[in-house]
């Protein structure tokens, strides 16, 4: 009887989730007979779209990672000490604080991206500040570069990284950190043996929730970068849009998919949060 | 840190300490001496500011005025972590993350102390869970929680250690059971203890010294003898044991004997005993303490006639009797179930007396 319950979501999942999956799978697997049209292609089972896809783009698969990895560094780094001052030190104004770190969802991500556009851009503020300190020769720009792909992305996932790691501080019984003070611990000593690692349930979600979706992100690669800093998600995009190219972009998307779990599950493993939880 | 933990030894003085949370002031004007390696007990109902107390001797509660100091050296304003001080907290506040032996190798640790594994081992077999020290804090009982709370302070040898309720969350059998393990530690460690409880058993039968507290103020301090059989206000006489508290006039006082008028009967009790500050107090005398007849005989003793037995109850050492007086005010008598016992039946007419130097005067108003 209990199982009954599971229905609604047992289906949930089957039809929007394992059975796409499965079509991906088959389809990647395609290949275009020549007399076809395009968009139509035959089963032939050639796993080598897998080989051909990863070799052609392995650069923007590297590439799609170490931006993930960077940007996740820096939403860590940014998100940390803004979650620890908002669970420990805001008093009467976490609530405002709170909101203002879920206030950009309230307008749409790309709109947010495509003013970045404007911020990063020549005319921007930021290139004027860098410029007048010398910084940045007058030549220089900061859109369509790298850098403006990686602090897009910090700054589009930071929400993701502040909110478990602030859920993770703010559940902290502040009594444990007043018995590491009794046993001898100052305050630099009590957040390295007490505070972090109780907030790495935290981290470790943040972590995921960041790099998960920055790995796989085209978005801000395509308009705050150049064609030179094409992430995995921007081949995939054209292949499966543009060039209608589906076993391949079905092929690139598994890879993906399993890069990223192999990933998770060895940064989990390590981490050794399950114990935590 | 080393050494300041190890070299301010000595007793444990708190001055004029007062603590407000606003306008609310949870300890008023606190002034008590410690001597070091005693056992000392704070009792109180709850509320009444213990923790607040423990919290400002620990340094996690910075006293609003007053100052604490252990031995010379003065650690008002000592941070937390370089007071020679540990507590065993009311929640236990383990650390969820860390097994029980890292959870008691925590102060040893942070010390750069060198045979952590020995002093560890040694603790918690002292405390009887050696064989629990790989599981986390929440895979044990409450019971056991309490005592690696226990461990983990003792282990680090503190010049005091405070316990705040320590012993709440075990059953009556752990309790005692702990209260004897707890101060046989206390005299093999000869540390100093300050035991905070609302069980007046409890602080009776482990503590040196007791303090009496009641809404933030230390209303009487001594030997648990002392407290029991000479208590100084009314809140002691009920907090401690039970008391009959009865409305009297002083007649006389010639000094080292005062009689007292109580619904016209003549009492007499020794003056040291008498805490009245004027004619009008309250005589209290101890249910034990008194005799219960069928007639009147009262040679040489303290006793008021004229009550009714409304209610018999035998608890097996002793009976309990309940006897309204004339002016309609029950009294609380135990008699030893030793033989020597009269026979009386609900309803009886008796008398009752006791020696005068088991009877003491309180001012009302206290
Ligand atoms: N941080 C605080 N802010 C405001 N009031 C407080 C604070 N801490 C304690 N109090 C108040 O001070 C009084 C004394 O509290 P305390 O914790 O010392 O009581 P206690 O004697 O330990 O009681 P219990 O036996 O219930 O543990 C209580 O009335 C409590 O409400
Ligand atoms: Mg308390």
């Amino acid at each position: 009887m209990p199982y009954l319950l599971l229905l609604p979501g047992m289906l949930w999942l089957i039809i929007f989730f394992i059975l796409p999956l499965v079509n991906l799978a088959e389809t990647s697997t395609k290949t275009r007979a020549a007399s076809q049209e395009t968009g139509e292609f035959i089963q032939t089972w050639r796993f080598a779209n897998y080989l051909d896809a990863f070799k052609e783009y392995q650069p923007q698969f590297t590439r799609s990672f170490i931006y993930a990895l960077l940007a996740t560094l820096l939403a860590l780094a940014i998100a940390y000490p803004l979650a620890y001052a908002i669970a420990f030190k805001s008093g009467k104004y976490k609530n405002i604080l709170l909101i203002l770190v879920i206030a950009p969802f309230f307008t749409s991500f790309l709109l947010r991206t495509i003013a970045w556009k404007q911020i990063l851009g020549a005319e921007g503020p930021v290139v004027f500040v860098l410029r007048s300190l010398h910084l940045i020769g007058p030549d220089t720009t900061i859109t369509a570069t790298s850098f403006a792909v990686v602090m897009g992305m910090t700054y589009n996932f930071l929400p993701f990284m502040t909110l478990p790691i602030y859920a993770s501080l703010d559940r902290i019984d502040p009594r444990l950190l007043e018995a590491s003070g009794d046993l001898y611990s100052n305050g630099v000593t009590t957040f390295r043996k007490v505070t972090f690692p109780l907030s790495m349930p935290g981290v470790v979600a943040g972590t995921l929730l960041t790099f998960i979706p920055a790995a796989g992100d085209y978005v801000n690669a395509a308009i705050l970068g150049n064609p030179t800093t094409k992430m995995i998600g921007n081949v995939i995009d054209s292949r499966f849009f543009r060039i209608v190219d589906y076993p391949t972009a079905a092929a690139l998307s598994f890879t993906l998919m399993a890069t990223i779990l192999i990933l998770v599950t060895i940064y989990i493993r390590r981490s050794g949060t399950d114990e935590l939880v | 840190m080393v050494d300041m933990a190890s070299s301010a030894t000595g007793d444990l003085n708190l001055r004029n300490i007062t603590k407000s949370f606003g306008d609310f002031v949870a300890v008023d004007d606190l002034t008590l001496t410690i001597p070091k390696g005693s056992f000392f007990a704070l009792l109180g109902p709850s509320g009444c500011g213990k923790t607040t107390t423990l919290r400002m001797i620990a340094g996690l509660e910075e006293p609003t005025s007053g100052s604490i100091s252990i031995g010379e050296s003065d650690i008002t304003h000592t941070k937390p972590y370089k007071r020679p001080v540990n507590t065993v907290f009311q929640n236990y506040a383990l650390f969820p993350h860390l097994t029980i032996f890292e959870n008691v190798a925590f102060g040893l640790r942070r010390r750069g102390q060198k045979d952590v594994k020995d002093a560890v081992e040694k603790v918690l077999s002292l405390v009887e869970l050696g064989h629990l020290k790989d599981r986390k804090p929440g895979q044990l009982s409450g019971g056991q929680q309490q005592r690696i709370a226990v461990a983990r302070a003792i282990v680090n040898r503190p010049a005091l250690l405070l316990l705040d309720e320590p012993l709440g969350a075990l059953d009556l059998k752990l309790r005692r059971q702990m209260q004897i393990e707890l101060k046989w530690i206390q005299t093999e460690v000869g540390i100093t203890f300050v035991h905070v409880t609302h069980d007046q058993e409890e602080a009776m039968t482990m503590a040196d010294t007791i303090a009496v507290m009641n809404k933030g103020r230390i209303e009487q301090m001594g030997s648990p003898v002392e407290l029991y059989e000479n208590p100084e206000t009314v809140f002691v006489a009920n907090f401690l044991g039970q008391s009959n508290l009865i409305e009297g006039h002083v007649q006389s006082d010639s000094g080292a004997e005062t009689s007292v008028d109580v619904h016209g009967s003549r009492i007499l009790l020794p003056s040291s005993r008498n805490r009245g500050k004027e004619q009008k107090v309250l005589v209290g005398v101890r249910p034990e303490k008194i005799n219960i007849h069928t007639s009147s005989t009262s040679a040489g003793k303290n006793a008021l006639e004229g009550g009714v037995v409304t209610d018999i109850s035998f608890v097996g050492v002793s009976t309990q009797y309940q006897v309204e007086m004339p002016w309609k005010q029950e009294i609380m008598v135990f008699e030893q179930n030793d033989g020597g016992a009269p026979n009386i039946r609900k309803g009886d007419r008796v008398t009752l007396t006791w020696e005068p130097h088991f009877t003491f005067a309180l001012s009302p108003e206290s």
